[in-house]
């Protein structure tokens, strides 16, 4: 079986690492984690994305390429994800585990090597990044920006998201904004880089075959240029335990054929620090979380009242967001149907075969999680940047023992913030 | 049980052939949770033309996969939901070659598996659901068709082949699907469902005599006789049309490149030949080869370009894929830097170079069990082993590669596809 350790590198600097044989790849990852900030937010995700294009040693594609062929075949790519408050931007990597190695020959070591290189050691030119490579990639990051605005599925929860935590840090989006982005500068990029090496907490991460203390000195090896600083920011994030008096209305008219329904609760404090934690996972599941839930069996299948109806937990900053298509006159019915299944589930009502589907779903969920080094590698950045230490197995335990009555309380806790509709333009 | 081991890569495959002439292949991973079954039959998109008990018969086009979409219905309702119900997450495909059944789940294993057999080897079909599928079906088909890769890819297939049934779209066309029956699919199942056609390959954390306990259990007792099939005359080297276009919504021409290649009978040859054709490939235009950064420097290529080594019975070819402002410059680049290859030779460390790189991408592809299962079920009929790569991989040489660029990547043998976007007022 595997085996879960987690050390600190440096100040600040922290490894995680699951010893497991039973992959052919390893899998390792670096990520800085900052606090989320609509004004940085933009130049950190671009960070990553402009490290990926070349080094000092290796300075483009090609020789890129050709270093990681040397590694046999290994894959390097540049992530910003947003956990919580916490953007986390670095890079993911899956190598051939060294057990597989033709000629017996260490793959570890040298991969690390290559991918602290891309954080440590970029291609520069006058102190700063390449021109090129910026405005490349800024015109790439902007590409990405517009897609998600394209996507009106994404947008609308984008958009609930960005009104229900205005005052908030929350309500920035992990790739920032066009207009920030379009902005930076070479000279710009450069300073908010050296600012997050030196301040942002280090989370690494590694799944495979080799002894945790060889992955902990390959890594203090590779990791050596990282600026030294006792003091790297632990970032925290901000609950708001109640809604307001009464739910916000935000309406949008855009050229579109099918209305889009976005609803945002706040959970009253319940988060995954708390106790509650996993009735309220369960009390999601059941709500909108899975193919056996009450929006997608009832308000999708049974009623027909929207294209999709799916709902999700921001599981740090207390909130369930439900995300639905409609056709624009359906605005009321869908809305008051939607929170009457939420009354059904604040009531108890809730039958046995949805209670144990969701819990089998949701345990089965969890274990399978075990079987893939990428998503095992994204829940323990989850941990990490929660400061929890609960492993997947414990939390998958948890789902055991929540009874109806506790899925029901989770629910009541649940309550209305703000609605989010976006409409076609009349005419 | 007869036990394969492939130390190189750390995998022990069971294979056992049931009284029934199923062929059974499991992978046992006792440390992981979630299990993968897939059972398939070698009956695909292009087996069109069959002769069973001495009777040949010409179908449609499209039966193949018009019968994987009934498959799911049973008497007492739908194995889809039934699956689904089990916390199993099931779907099918249906290829060139095979149609296969899947699903994984970290649950009731067992139970599902009996479902999977079950729904598989026992048709269900009525006149009124048939026809009803079939507005589904067009459906679907109009999507494809409106894709311009797909477009594109099809196209490339009419012009690298005079005859064979690759030239064919595996879902088929309106038009031919017009023509399914019942009766079409209860003959095509019956010609090709029997055990003795298909496989059954399962990935783990199972017992390998218990997977073939189960398919004893639910699977008929004796094996029925396996229709033969018939592609047609042997292709000639030449390509049908060196050119094919095609105006569609595009932002910017999309381009498929062919070579066509000389197909190897069944057996290890196969294996051979394709990973000698992935390397073939990873030298001439791969992402880590001179002509791919010359491309790309020159803005000929981007982000999107692809390649692959593609065989089916009776056909192979190599394949790249991506936009380009300008196809015939890529296709002309192409082949320059063959007949400089031709003369010059494979630079030794680019080889060793791609050589790391291709077998490392193929090992890590063992981590899922899909492709595991998938691909033992496709080499099994095309006569190897799936896994028998590592150990093939070291005698593969450099020569072997500079051959077969020089036999294939020649102007009789290549045809370009190109979909560009239409023209004002179009």
């Amino acid at each position: 079986m595997s085996q879960v350790t987690r050390r600190e590198l440096f100040p600040g600097v922290w490894l995680r690492a699951v010893h497991t044989s039973k992959f052919k790849s390893s899998y390792l990852s670096i990520t800085l984690l900052a606090p989320l900030d609509k004004k940085t937010a933009g130049a950190n995700a671009l960070i990553p994305e402009v490290l990926r294009r070349g080094t000092a040693v290796h300075p483009d594609m090609e020789s890129l390429s050709a270093a990681l062929d040397e590694l046999y075949g290994g894959a390097i790519e540049p992530v910003v994800r947003k956990k919580g408050e916490t953007q986390c931007v670095g890079f993911v990597s899956s190598f051939l585990d060294d057990a597989y190695a033709l000629e017996g020959e260490n793959i570890l070591e040298p991969a690390a090597g290559l991918l602290c290189e891309l954080l440590l050691k970029p291609c520069t030119e006058d102190g700063a990044f390449c021109s090129d490579y910026v405005a490349g990639e800024k015109a790439n990051l902007i590409d990405r920006i517009r897609a998600q605005i394209n996507d009106k599925r994404t947008y609308a929860v984008q958009r609930l998201t960005q009104e229900m935590c205005r005052y908030e840090a929350f309500g920035a989006d992990k790739l920032g904004d066009e207009e920030s982005v379009s902005a930076i500068t070479p000279g710009d990029l450069w300073q908010r880089y050296q600012a997050l090496l030196r301040e942002a907490r280090v989370e690494v991460y590694y799944c495979g075959s080799a002894d945790p203390d060889r992955v902990a000195e390959a890594l203090r090896v590779a990791l050596e240029k990282l600026p030294v600083n006792e003091e790297r920011v632990d970032p925290g994030c901000d609950v708001r335990v109640s809604a307001g008096p009464e739910p916000i209305l935000v309406e949008e008219a855009m050229d579109v054929s099918q209305g889009k329904l976005a609803l945002g609760f706040r959970t009253g404090g319940l988060t995954c620090w708390e106790e509650d934690y996993p009735a309220l996972t369960m009390c999601n599941a059941i709500f909108g979380g899975t193919t056996l839930s009450k929006l997608f069996m009832n308000v999708r299948e049974k009623l027909s009242l929207c294209y999709y109806a799916s709902s999700m937990m921001e599981k740090m900053k207390g909130l369930v967001l439900v995300s639905s298509g409609i056709e624009f006159d359906k605005y009321q019915t869908a809305k008051d149907e939607i929170l009457a299944q939420l009354k059904a589930i604040q009531d108890g009502q809730i039958e046995t075969w949805e209670l144990e589907g969701v819990r089998r779903t949701l345990i089965g969920g969890y274990l399978s999680t075990l079987d893939d080094q990428g998503r095992q590698e994204e829940f323990w950045l989850g941990q990490a940047a929660a400061g929890l230490d609960t492993t997947i197995e414990e939390l998958a335990a948890q789902f055991e023992t929540v009874t109806r009555e506790q899925v029901a309380a989770a629910a009541r806790q649940l309550v209305l913030d703000t609605i989010y509709f976006l409409k076609g333009k009349e005419g | 049980m007869e036990q394969l081991n492939f130390a190189r890569v750390g995998e022990t495959m069971y294979h056992e052939k049931l009284e029934n002439g199923l062929n059974v292949f499991v992978f046992p991973k006792p440390e992981f949770q979630k299990g993968y079954a897939f059972f398939a039959t070698n009956y695909g998109g292009m087996d069109m033309r069959f002769c069973l008990n001495g009777e040949w018969r010409n179908t449609p086009a499209g039966v193949a996969h018009y019968l994987e979409h009934k498959m799911f219905d049973t008497q007492e309702g739908n194995a889809l939901q039934d699956l689904a119900a089990n916390g199993a997450s099931p779907n099918a495909f249906t290829s060139n070659d095979i149609t296969g059944y899947y699903f994984d789940s970290t649950e009731k294993f067992e139970e599902n598996l009996r479902i999977l057999l079950s729904f598989v080897s026992v048709p269900w079909f009525t006149q009124e659901s048939v026809d009803k599928e079939r507005g589904i079906i067009g459906q679907e088909i109009g999507m494809i068709e409106d894709d311009p890769h797909w477009k594109c890819y099809m196209n490339l297939m009419k012009a690298l082949f005079q005859r064979h049934p690759i030239r064919v779209s595996v879902a088929g066309s309106v038009e031919s699907i017009a023509r399914i029956t019942p009766e079409t699919l209860y003959a095509c199942h019956k010609a090709f469902y029997d055990p003795a056609n298909m496989v059954l390959c399962v990935a783990g954390p199972v017992d390998p005599e218990h997977i073939c306990a189960v398919a004893r259990e639910i699977l008929p007792k004796q094996a029925g006789p396996i229709a033969a099939k018939d592609y047609g005359e042997k292709e000639q080297p030449r390509v049908a049309q060196p050119l094919i276009e095609e105006r569609m919504e595009v932002s910017a021409p999309i381009f498929q490149l062919g070579w066509k290649g000389d197909a190897q009978v069944n057996g290890e040859a196969r294996l051979r030949q394709e990973l000698v054709g992935e390397l073939a490939l990873e030298v001439l235009l791969g992402n880590s080869s001179p002509l791919y950064a010359r491309l790309y420097r020159e803005g000929l290529i981007n982000q999107e370009f692809g390649y692959s080594y593609e065989s089916s019975f009776g056909c192979a070819f190599l394949a790249a894929d991506g936009e380009s402002r300008d196809p015939q410059a890529v296709r002309m680049a192409v082949a320059e830097e063959a007949a400089r290859i031709g003369r010059e030779g494979v630079d030794p460390s680019l080889w060793e170079r791609v050589k790391k790189g291709v077998y490392g991408n193929r090992v890590r592809g063992l981590n899922s069990f899909e492709h595991l299962c998938v691909g033992q079920t496709q080499a099994f009929f095309a006569g190897y082993d799936f896994l028998r790569f590592a150990e093939l991989f070291g005698s593969i040489t450099r020569e072997e590669a500079e051959e077969l660029i020089a036999g294939w990547v020649t102007e009789e043998r290549t045809a370009l596809s190109v979909v560009r976007a239409r023209e004002e007022g179009q």
